[in-house]
């Protein structure tokens, strides 16, 4: 018996993309080959392919976000959609209207796809279960549960950098419990094969049992970074000081901030990563983020490709040429 | 009306009979239990074949949402669903709109009641104003408008020293206080179990500990002011033991689990069912495990539905935006009955935990099918099979985790006062 997945349609085609969880190594290497494809559009005169033309997306944002928002909104564009964008914040989900009754209206417009960030975990999932039969949901971080094209781009990132995920060791420094970021690349990495996964965390920020998500965890920043090839430090946030999570910055800095020096005890062509925005002096020192280890930039440009490549996919307008066709290229 | 009943199986935990016979009933009394009554002439006869005739189900925790929240359900409409579920007495929490805490909001429930005339209502009185968890309500008073007990519903007193005087006030008045344990600074924004499903979905987790450390410092409290307490839907195995080892020590306490916490887990929030967002939450297999041997062993002394009916739009947001509890008296009876078949439980076992010990708890005169005693009972038909539809409850909540579910027994009358109201068809 399979199970039911609300992201595949019946013929197991990507149909909404909520979570890195439950999808299998061939859909997520097909996102990254197809992401392979877009990667050049940006650099052509005319940035633009038609793949969805005549489409409206729907930027449904009931959280802020600059880069996220931006690069679905790129993205969108790239492939001749037309894009909506709404910040819920500002709209009428503060008037009293219920997330219900906007999807509805939206409905009404005759759009086609919905982009959602949501405060809720489980809100993309719910979306999905509301929305007509035709029209598709990709999540665009849903409370402290998922963030799958997040996860998708620090895929595309490492794979740019390291083409074989098998032998790879992979650390994610911080705030695991609230990170939606390290959940959706706990299970991208698990299903692309990676044998070594590690959290580093103080416990306060770690989740109960996560180690059942298939990561080894420690608390101590040198011993985890041991011969790793990848690192993704996570975001920090000021509230967690005020909730009695963690005594201040500076000891947070000082046990798990990532230094040259800590660095040292990784692999000497280990990648640093962050989803951004980063905190600098707080989870990553400026010399690390600016340094030439870091590809924090890249993984905002591997972005736009990896949110084409879902959106034509879930759409399913995949581009023309064959998946892997540029796979490995610049 | 005076009405015979042949042949069923009686089984009366409180008065030990477990066998075939028949039941004498007029003017609302229970004439006769098994003991032939020769002479005697019925104006209504029911005629059975071996199904099972049973004291009628005391409910420790059903909330009818009136008054207050109409929108959800209303007096008339819960009446409905515990008539057909054999529910002759339930106990209705104090978290209405208003509160429970005046006279008057007591007399407003009896009116509606005695207008319905389905099931009998025992309110609980609030311990503090507004449930507020600071002053004590006047307690004298509402137990004289018919309250049957206190509690501050599912709103912890965060208080201690309020907590120490509310239940030292209440030990004046012969009643027991009702505690539904719950740490709320452990608690948090909490919303499921605290374990592997939580950390997967993101969700922010209840620990064990928001029960237990609530369990402990109650438990403290009752020894130092001696009041009777009942602990409220426990939902952890530590839970359990706790209150185990304080019968042990001969602390009044007694506990109920609510029924979904015998079938359910943290497993089937997964996929953020949100009909499954419950409180205190569905834990651990383990857990499920120790409650359902807590009430072998009798550590558990009863099982309620803890039914709390919603409207539709209370579960449809995303999981942590939706309303917690379920809407379960209409499977109370077949998920109990069905304990028998899949875990060994005895009838006697499971009939004492929904009649003669909730009513004991609850200080009423219940639960007992024998001479004399108000002709409260109902009949189960373990052969009427059915489906759960969450569509067709009779319940105006139509939330159930058990959409779907088939049931193996079904209650096919249930009689108050000595009076059919419910006849399934």
């Amino acid at each position: 018996m399979t199970a039911f997945n609300p992201q595949l349609d019946q013929q197991g085609r990507l149909k909404h993309f909520l979570s890195t969880e439950g999808l299998n190594r061939q859909i997520l290497s097909t996102i990254l080959d197809y992401a392979e494809s877009f990667a050049g559009v940006g650099d052509r005169a005319v940035k633009k392919v038609p793949l969805l033309r005549g489409k409206t997306v729907v930027n449904l944002f009931f959280e802020p976000s600059t880069r996220t928002r931006t690069t679905f909104e790129l993205a969108a564009k790239r492939l001749s959609a037309d894009v909506l964008n709404i910040n819920i914040a500002a709209s009428a989900a503060n008037k009293g209207e219920t997330l219900q009754d906007t999807l509805h209206t939206l409905e009404a417009m005759h759009c086609d796809m919905f982009v959602v960030r949501h405060g809720n975990s489980g809100a993309a999932h719910f979306i999905a279960s509301q929305v007509a039969e035709n029209i598709h949901v990709i999540n665009a971080g849903d409370g402290s549960h998922a963030h799958p094209t997040q996860a998708m781009l620090d895929m595309f990132t490492i794979r740019r950098h390291k083409p074989d995920f098998a032998p790879l060791r992979v650390a994610i420094v911080g705030d695991i419990a609230h990170s939606r970021v390290a959940r959706s690349e706990i299970h991208a990495l698990n299903v692309l094969g990676v044998s070594d996964i590690r959290v580093i965390a103080p416990k306060t920020l770690l989740p109960k049992n996560i180690e059942n998500l298939g990561v080894r965890v420690f608390h101590d920043l040198a011993e985890g970074l041991q011969d790793v090839d990848v690192i993704t430090m996570l975001r920090l946030q000021r509230e967690r000081i005020k909730n009695a999570v963690l005594p201040s910055e500076h000891e947070y800095f000082s046990c798990f901030g990532l230094t040259e020096k800590r660095l040292g005890v990784a692999k000497p062509d280990v990648i640093v990563m962050h989803p951004g925005p980063i905190n600098r002096g707080i989870e990553i020192d400026s010399q690390v983020a600016d340094g030439e280890r870091s590809v924090i930039l890249q993984q905002v440009s591997h972005g736009i490709a990896i949110r084409m490549a879902v959106m034509a996919m879930v759409m399913g307008s995949a581009p023309s040429e064959k998946p892997g066709e540029k796979a490995g290229g610049g | 009306m005076r009405i015979k009943i042949n042949n069923g199986h009686v089984i009366c935990p409180a008065t030990r009979v477990d066998g075939r016979g028949d039941v004498y009933i007029a003017d609302g009394k229970i004439i006769s239990v098994i003991d032939p009554m020769e002479g005697f002439t019925a104006e209504l006869e029911l005629t059975l074949n071996g199904q099972y005739v049973c004291p009628g189900i005391v409910d420790l925790s059903v909330h009818l949402r009136e008054p207050g929240f109409e929108h959800k359900a209303t007096i008339a409409s819960e009446s409905e669903a515990a008539a057909r579920s054999g529910v002759t007495s339930l106990v209705c929490p104090p978290d209405t709109w208003p509160v429970i805490d005046t006279p008057a909001v007591v007399e407003l429930i009896h009116q509606r009641q005695y207008r319905v005339d389905k099931t009998r209502i025992y309110p609980l009185g609030a311990l503090t104003k507004g449930l507020a968890g600071e002053q004590l309500t006047e307690m004298a008073a509402l137990k004289q408008a018919g309250c049957i007990g206190f509690s501050n519903a599912c709103r912890p007193i965060v208080n201690t020293e309020a907590l120490r005087r509310a239940l030292e006030y209440a030990a004046g008045f012969a009643v027991p206080v009702f505690i539904s344990p719950e740490d709320s600074y452990l608690k948090n924004n909490g919303v499921m179990h605290e374990g592997q499903i939580s950390a997967r979905l993101g969700l922010p987790g209840i620990p064990e500990t928001a029960e237990t450390t609530a369990i402990s410092r109650a438990l403290l409290l009752i020894e130092q002011t001696g009041v009777t307490a009942h602990f409220c839907r426990l939902s952890s195995a530590r839970g359990v033991a706790m209150i185990k080892e304080a019968k042990q020590q001969g602390l009044p306490v007694t506990a109920d689990v609510g029924i979904c916490h015998l079938y359910l887990t943290e497993i089937d929030v997964d996929g953020f069912n949100s009909q499954c967002h419950l409180l205190p939450p569905l834990r651990t297999d383990r857990d499920k495990h120790a409650l359902l041997d807590g009430l072998r062993s009798g550590a558990i002394d009863a099982v309620c539905s803890d039914h709390q009916p919603h409207d539709e739009d209370a579960k449809a947001a995303p999981f942590g935006a939706t309303e917690p509890g379920a809407s379960t008296l209409e499977v109370l009876a077949p998920l109990m009955f069905n304990l028998a078949d899949t875990h060994g439980f005895s009838l006697e076992r499971i009939l004492r935990a929904l009649t003669c010990q909730p009513a004991a708890i609850a200080g009423l005169d219940a639960g007992a099918l024998e001479p004399g005693a108000k002709a409260d009972l109902f009949i189960f038909d373990t052969n009427r099979q059915w489906t759960v539809k969450a569509d067709e409850l009779t319940s105006a909540g139509k939330n159930t985790p058990f959409d779907n579910w088939e049931m193996n027994g079904k209650t096919s009358h249930t009689i108050l006062n000595g009076k059919v109201v419910y006849e399934d068809p």
